[in-house]
């Protein structure tokens, strides 16, 4: 059995430890590239979202490179995803591909749900060893996300942001690599510290949160790397998701660590008052979130037709509104150019950047007066 | 005498007759908006982002025009799931935030949250909440709510009979309809009833179809038994409800020897019609299929030139003897 599984962001680091340590032989699918979205678009459904085509172009070149078995997630609406899997496998069907798919159902949030699902995922494996390979791979996702945040602080204020693009795109090679724990510890301290000792610009840093569909926040290419690009121009990017929370979230209850998802909840309303599928109304409640932090803007982002993100956008003029905050919304999909995608996000900074300029060189004096005149 | 405003969009096309019940049995005056037309549409451009979806613009239009209408309340439901562990589609879900978020000169929303997917308990509860807002006699809330699910009911008798479920409303509310007449094609048509059934939204598909020549069915007027069996046979159980029954309906028609073919009507940038279209597309073996996606831009002459080629297509396909091939070899 040759298992292979969709891409989404740096979760392949996590996956692949954890296949692994049910002493699973792994065949990742390759980095999703161009043609990897070619084959995508290729043979999903027209008008799908981009999750679902990247999935498809995913597969096939897992398949073709010798996987047999596709292990996907699953679940029970109210969105598409819980129906991406049936559309997938009868594609590949049709296409004549042989394999297996194993689909992972959402849990409910049972902990032993999850491990019994990963368990029969394995061979011959004990309980105590899919135990140890969660445990390794919910390690090296941590690992993995400790350099994701110091990267998303680094990158604007460093002076040379090609080198610590290429130190923590290292890093991350070398945590996936690893396969003990006293590794994946070391190569995370090495890559910090070599991050904490690149030069400083001492330029003004912009705070921007970015909210959306979780598929497009993880995984770069479906928003044609907006962090990356924002981080460039010197505003340091926060988000909304981050792999190990939704996982804490969604598969552990909020069993291990102590999780702000009630309070979020709690934000988004009196704007967005139920449950509407995807992560809308996370969209909302960090977009509140943020504004309270006095962050500088948010970028809403999602795929081209998202029902969830539609719901939530069509909320957010007036959170922006009411809560004081600048926000702007980007969908993708497999025909948006990157020349307008980059022109919409300077012009956007650029606003960002003369209006925190503008805040910091007349607030003062007016408070100065102002206490004055009192 | 309390008015309460209905907007005569989305699930209008399914419980109006429910809805307008309750209400006038609670002594309240219901007002409904009127049928979509260019303004209603061009409304709800101005009202709603881009990127949403046909027939919620549409109902942007029409929540806009009973703003102008002197209404102590608007009903707007936020349907979540109208039968057990399914659901309609996230927008339907947030639809009254939108709302709110859009317009300012709103009167009140009734907002009830319809959510059986687990039990039916909250909904009762959001009834009597509902229903207080007109009277505190709790016999007479029950019974307006008992006599409301009566007369949808009935409506939905009517629609067996071959009625597009905006005639059998007419119908239902005294109005005279002609039957539907009868052609020389039968032709399955499947799609939400609230693009479907909207005679703007649709361009009149169900009325051009009958003009051409063709009896159309509809899976209203299929029995539920047989569509609920038919969408049970692929693998996952779809948890959409209008897609279950499009699926349903879909396969069953496949099956029946008197249908030519089948259209599916599908809005664009919608959710589940992407996937849904999809299946169905796959699983037709034995009949002409189309699929007609709609939004704001499309014109009458496309639809027209594209209905025609089909009715055509298998008339000539009939008239060779060929009967019931699939479209392509
Ligand atoms: S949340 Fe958005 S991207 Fe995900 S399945 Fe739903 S529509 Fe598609
Ligand atoms: S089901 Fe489709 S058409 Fe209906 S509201 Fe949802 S996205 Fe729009």
């Amino acid at each position: 059995m040759k298992v292979t599984f969709p891409h989404m962001g740096n979760a392949h680091i996590p996956i692949k430890a954890l296949l692994k340590g049910l002493k699973l032989e792994v065949i990742p699918p390759p980095p999703v590239s161009k043609k990897t979205m070619e084959l995508g678009v290729k043979y999903s459904p027209e008008f799908a979202c981009l999750p679902l085509k990247v999935n498809m172009g995913n597969f096939i070149e897992a398949i073709e490179a010798g996987a047999d078995t596709i292990v996907m997630a699953g679940g029970w609406g109210p969105c598409r995803f819980g129906y991406y899997a049936q559309v997938e496998r009868d594609i590949l069907k049709n296409l004549n591909y042989d394999f297996r798919m194993v689909i992972l159902e959402a849990p409910d949030s049972r902990l032993s749900d999850l491990l019994k699902q990963v368990k029969s995922l394995g061979e011959n494996v004990s309980l105590w060893e899919a135990w140890k390979a969660i445990k390794f791979a919910w390690y090296k996702l941590n690992a993995v996300e400790k350099l994701e945040r110091h990267f998303e602080y680094y990158l604007p204020r460093v002076v040379d942001k090609d080198k610590v693009e290429k130190i923590f795109d290292d890093g991350l090679k070398n945590i996936d690599q690893a396969d003990e724990r006293k590794e994946v510890h070391d190569f995370t301290n090495i890559c910090l510290k070599k991050m904490q000792e690149q030069p400083c610009h001492n330029q003004p840093v912009l705070r921007i949160g970015l909210v959306g569909e979780i598929y497009t926040i993880l995984e770069p290419v479906t928003n044609y790397h907006v962090a990356r690009y924002m981080g460039r121009l010197n505003a340091e990017v926060t988000r909304s998701i981050y792999m190990s929370d939704w996982v804490n979230d969604h598969l552990l209850g909020g069993w291990i660590k102590k999780s702000r998802h009630a309070e979020i909840i709690n934000c988004a309303s009196p704007y967005l008052n139920y449950w509407v599928g995807g992560h809308g109304r996370e969209t909302v409640g960090y977009t509140v979130d943020f504004a309270r932090k006095q962050y500088d803007g948010v970028v809403q982002i999602g795929p081209l037709t998202c029902m969830p993100e539609i719901v939530a956008q069509s909320v957010l003029g007036k959170v922006s509104e009411r809560e004081g905050i600048p926000c702007m919304t980007m969908y993708f999909d497999e025909h948006s150019g990157e020349t307008g995608i980059y022109t919409r996000l300077e012009a956007f900074i650029d606003m960002l950047q003369r209006k925190s300029y503008l805040q910091s060189s007349f607030s003062t004096p007016i408070g100065v007066d102002n206490k004055f005149v009192l | 005498m309390k008015r309460v405003g209905i907007p005569h969009s989305l699930f209008y096309y399914y419980y109006y007759p429910l809805w307008k019940t309750f209400f006038s049995d609670l002594g309240a005056n219901v007002i409904s908006s009127s049928e979509s037309n260019r303004l209603t549409l061009d409304q709800g451009i101005k009202l709603a982002v881009d990127e949403t979806c046909l027939p919620i613009k549409v109902y942007f239009g029409h929540v806009q025009e009973l703003c102008q209408q002197h209404l102590d309340y608007i009903f707007i439901p936020r349907l979540v799931s109208v039968e057990p562990k399914s659901y309609i589609c996230p927008k339907f879900m947030g639809v009254p935030d939108m709302i709110r978020a859009a317009l300012d000169n709103l009167p009140p929303l009734i907002d009830i949250t319809i959510d059986v997917s687990k039990s039916d308990r909250s909904l009762k509860r959001d009834i009597m909440r509902v229903g207080s807002l007109f009277t505190n006699d709790d016999n007479q809330i029950k019974r307006a709510y008992t006599h409301a699910c009566q007369e949808n009911r009935f409506c939905r008798l009517l629609a067996r009979e071959g009625y597009t479920m905006a005639e059998a409303i007419s119908l239902w509310e005294g109005e005279q309809v002609n039957n539907p007449a009868s052609g020389d094609l039968n032709i399955g048509v499947l799609g939400h009833g609230y693009s479907l059934y909207d005679p703007y939204i649709s361009m009149n598909l169900v009325e051009r179809l009958r003009k051409m020549g063709c009896n159309v069915f509809l899976p209203e007027a299929l029995d539920i038994g047989c569509i609920e069996r038919e969408a049970a046979t692929i693998p996952k159980r779809v948890f959409w409800t209008l897609g279950r029954k499009m699926v349903g309906s879909a396969l069953y028609m496949d099956k029946r020897a008197d249908i030519d073919g089948i259209i599916y009507l599908a809005c664009f940038g919608c959710g589940p019609d992407s996937l849904i279209g999809e299946i169905i597309e796959n699983k037709v073996k034995n009949k002409s299929f189309m699929m007609l996606t709609i939004d704001e831009h499309s014109g009458e002459g496309g639809l027209v030139t594209r209905l025609e080629a089909f009715c055509d297509m298998l008339r000539r396909r009939r008239m060779r003897g060929e009967g019931n091939l699939p479209a392509y070899g």
